[in-house]
């Protein structure tokens, strides 16, 4: 079995990311582990300060250099990422790896056109002239079902809409065909009616051009619609990963099964609804053990010791936890039979 | 009785007097309208208009919960602004509690504002960030004419009442204050001149699901302790569904369906509230969407369509859509509690799928 299982298209093996001032060192990632294969869809859920944006963005180096410390090892495709000088990774920007962002306003530049700038993009990487580039523009602009591409083409990013500009962003990121597209919450500043356009529609591409996405969110319906897997992080470190089936509706870590029952849906109205206790933890100074500890309610003398080791919940689904048997307990059975 | 409920020795200023009776509305809105002029060419002159908000009316009843959702640019911030009197009415009456603001024997806007709060979205930028949170709070009462001590003492139970010690938050500044805390700020600033009701415009959605959730509890605890009415305007239909008792649903700048939060969730009659409903995410890979509910993105409200705004993304449209703008009414002679602005809904309007028009006898 294992050696027919196929090489994953990324690999992350212990990553730490800290940022370093002259006031405090801020663990923003410590210790993140995961592998995405060829064409498979992996969400990282978390709220804000969980370290999920920090993680990504480490991908693509990202961070000021000089005041960013990385620590580990991450592999995509055969581009040893920490390994690679910034003209290599410039090559890698783009080609292999690209990303859409929240906020396309101010992703894009506002002084070209939509068409220049996917041009440019192609040029940089792929050479060829300017009238073949702008030919793939359109060809991309139909992809991502822009409504009059060629009007589009011309058209500056505050001329779009939410929805057209994300699309152009997505088409940009799509220009030299990677083989890994980073989404960092691409969908929460549009509609609702338009979000869901925009995820079948990445849904559709992903599949259409086999690419592995790494998609971060703070929405579980939103990973729900999306992903093949699922990964949580809290406080810097990945505490439940899984499918997204097993993940979302069998929860093993109480920090999931807390956002489960805290996501308002469907609940009776004149009922209270299951909220978190607590704020997470400060990042300047992590308390030892499981740094959910604080607000967890199944938390016992143990958990304050040390982190928690990583333990099996099921088939390739693991979870941060001393006491997975008391989560499952308190999952609520699914109405789905 | 229940109007200081709030406890021990709290000096707070009296929560203004039910004037009505309960029966009367909290606060009857009627053919509100606001155009923001574009401007250009030559001599800057007006050269088209964005109809925000256009001929909303409708009520909120007492101590109800009337939630409004709706797509960007709806026009459903506009209309908390108008309410608020911080954007001027271009047309439209505000009656409060059975008394018309703004005019000779009516409402001053000073006494709306003892009376009608608002919480904004953008927890940070609502605060001043230049004083210390209490001082934000206790504002308000100095500003109607509580003692400097007093306001301070009612600033420092608010903010114990929103869960922020205040020995330990009082003094801090609006930055050092995560966006759940500067949200609690926010509410609690609201409430600081026991107001009657209160404007949440978005209050919740920039916030964590985890803060989300506290959040909410929390305005449900508050507005059975301080005898609250709330507008809780959102996009997020999940959590209206949770907190509203009726629903206002707004598209360009209009309402198209207004009624119970159960019969509208269970049976929308507008074809755009069903779609919206449609789109809502469940947390279950099985559920799944795969085909969009609604295609493309609203229509721009400068130049929108003729007759029926929603034609041009329904599924149902014809010529009679294009034609006639469907008025805001009972649909199929149903009672009056689900009104409906489509002409499906309406006898007699000539859409195939509306009924016959009734036979007068």
């Amino acid at each position: 079995m294992g050696a027919m299982a196929p090489r994953p298209l990324v690999e992350v093996r212990d990553l730490q990311v800290s940022f370093v001032s002259r006031e405090a060192t801020v663990s923003a990632v410590n210790g993140v582990s995961f592998t995405v294969m060829p064409g498979e869809v992996l969400c990282i859920i978390g709220e804000s300060g969980s370290g999920k944006t920090v993680t990504m963005r480490s991908l693509l180096r990202l961070h000021p250099p000089r005041r960013t410390v990385i620590r580990g090892h991450m592999r995509v495709g055969d581009h040893d990422i920490l390994a690679l000088s910034e003209r290599a990774m410039n090559q890698v920007r783009g080609a292999v790896i690209s990303m859409v962002f929240q906020e396309p306003m101010t992703a894009l530049d506002p002084v070209y056109t939509i068409g220049d700038q996917i041009a440019e993009t192609v040029i940089r990487h792929e050479g060829g002239s300017r009238r073949a580039a702008m030919a793939r523009a359109l060809e991309l602009l139909n992809l991502v079902k822009v409504p009059s591409p060629e009007r589009r083409l011309r058209a500056y990013p505050h001329e779009l809409s939410g929805g057209l500009r994300q699309r152009a962003m997505i088409a940009l990121a799509l220009s030299c065909r990677p083989s890994l597209l980073l989404a960092d919450e691409p969908t929460t500043a549009l509609d609702a009616t338009v979000q869901i356009q925009v995820l079948i529609m990445l849904r559709r591409l992903q599949e259409e051009f086999g690419m592995g996405v790494i998609f971060v969110t703070h929405d579980l319906g939103v990973a729900a619609q999306i992903a093949d897997k699922v990964a949580v992080m809290y406080a810097g470190r990945i505490i439940e990963y899984g499918s997204v089936a097993d993940v979302l509706l069998r929860p093993a870590h109480p920090y999931t099964l807390g956002l489960l029952s805290s996501t308002v849906h469907g609940q009776t109205r004149d009922a209270e609804i299951e909220a978190i206790p607590g704020s997470p933890p400060d990042l300047r100074a992590l308390p030892p053990g499981c740094s959910f500890a604080p607000r967890c309610r199944f938390a016992v003398p143990p958990c304050t010791a040390a982190f928690p080791p990583t333990a099996l919940a099921g088939l390739d689904h693991a979870a941060s936890c001393l006491q997975i048997e008391a989560v499952r307990g308190a999952v609520p059975a699914h109405a789905d039979a | 009785m229940n109007t200081e409920a709030q406890g021990a020795a709290a000096p707070m200023l009296d929560q203004p007097a039910d004037r009505g009776g309960r029966a009367q509305p909290m606060l009857i809105a009627q053919g509100l309208k606001r155009y923001f002029p574009i401007r250009g060419g030559l001599l800057n002159r007006r050269v088209a208009e964005v109809k925000a908000v256009d001929d909303v009316s409708f009520t909120v009843l007492k101590g109800e919960t009337l939630g409004v959702v709706g797509e960007s640019g709806c026009g459903k911030s506009t209309l908390a602004r108008l309410l608020m009197h911080l954007l001027v009415m271009d047309a439209g009456s505000l009656i409060f509690d059975g008394d018309p603001v703004g005019t000779e024997q009516g409402l001053s806007l000073r006494d709306l504002r003892r009376n009608l709060q608002m919480v904004f979205q953008d927890s940070y930028s609502s605060l001043n960030p230049r004083l210390p949170i209490e001082e934000s709070i206790a504002y308000s009462p100095r500003v109607h004419g509580m003692e400097r001590g007093q306001a301070k003492r009612i600033a420092r139970e608010l903010l114990q009442r929103v869960g922020l010690r205040p020995e330990y938050f009082g003094g801090r500044y609006p930055h050092e204050l995560s966006g759940g805390q500067k949200q609690r700020v926010n509410i609690a600033r609201a409430l600081a001149l026991n107001p009657r009701m209160l404007i949440l415009d978005e209050a919740v959605s920039a916030l964590d699901k985890s803060v989300e959730a506290q959040v909410l509890n929390l305005l449900g605890e508050l507005k059975r302790e301080f005898n609250l009415t709330y507008m809780f305007i959102s996009h997020d239909l999940h959590v209206v569904q949770y907190i509203s008792d009726r629903v206002m649903v707004m598209y360009l700048g209009q309402v198209v369906e207004f009624g119970p939060v159960d019969t509208i969730y269970a049976q929308p009659r507008h074809p755009y509230t069903a779609a919206l409903l449609e789109c809502r995410l469940v947390v279950d890979p099985a559920g799944r969407i795969d085909t969009p509910p609604l295609v493309g993105d609203p229509p721009n409200p400068i130049n929108p369509p003729s007759g029926c705004r929603f034609r041009t993304r329904c599924p149902h449209a014809e010529t009679v859509c294009e034609r006639t703008v469907p008025a805001l009414g009972a649909w199929n002679g149903n009672t009056a509690a689900h009104l409906v602005a489509c002409h499906m809904a309406h006898p007699g309007s000539g859409h195939s799928r509306a009924a016959p028009a009734p036979v007068v006898h």
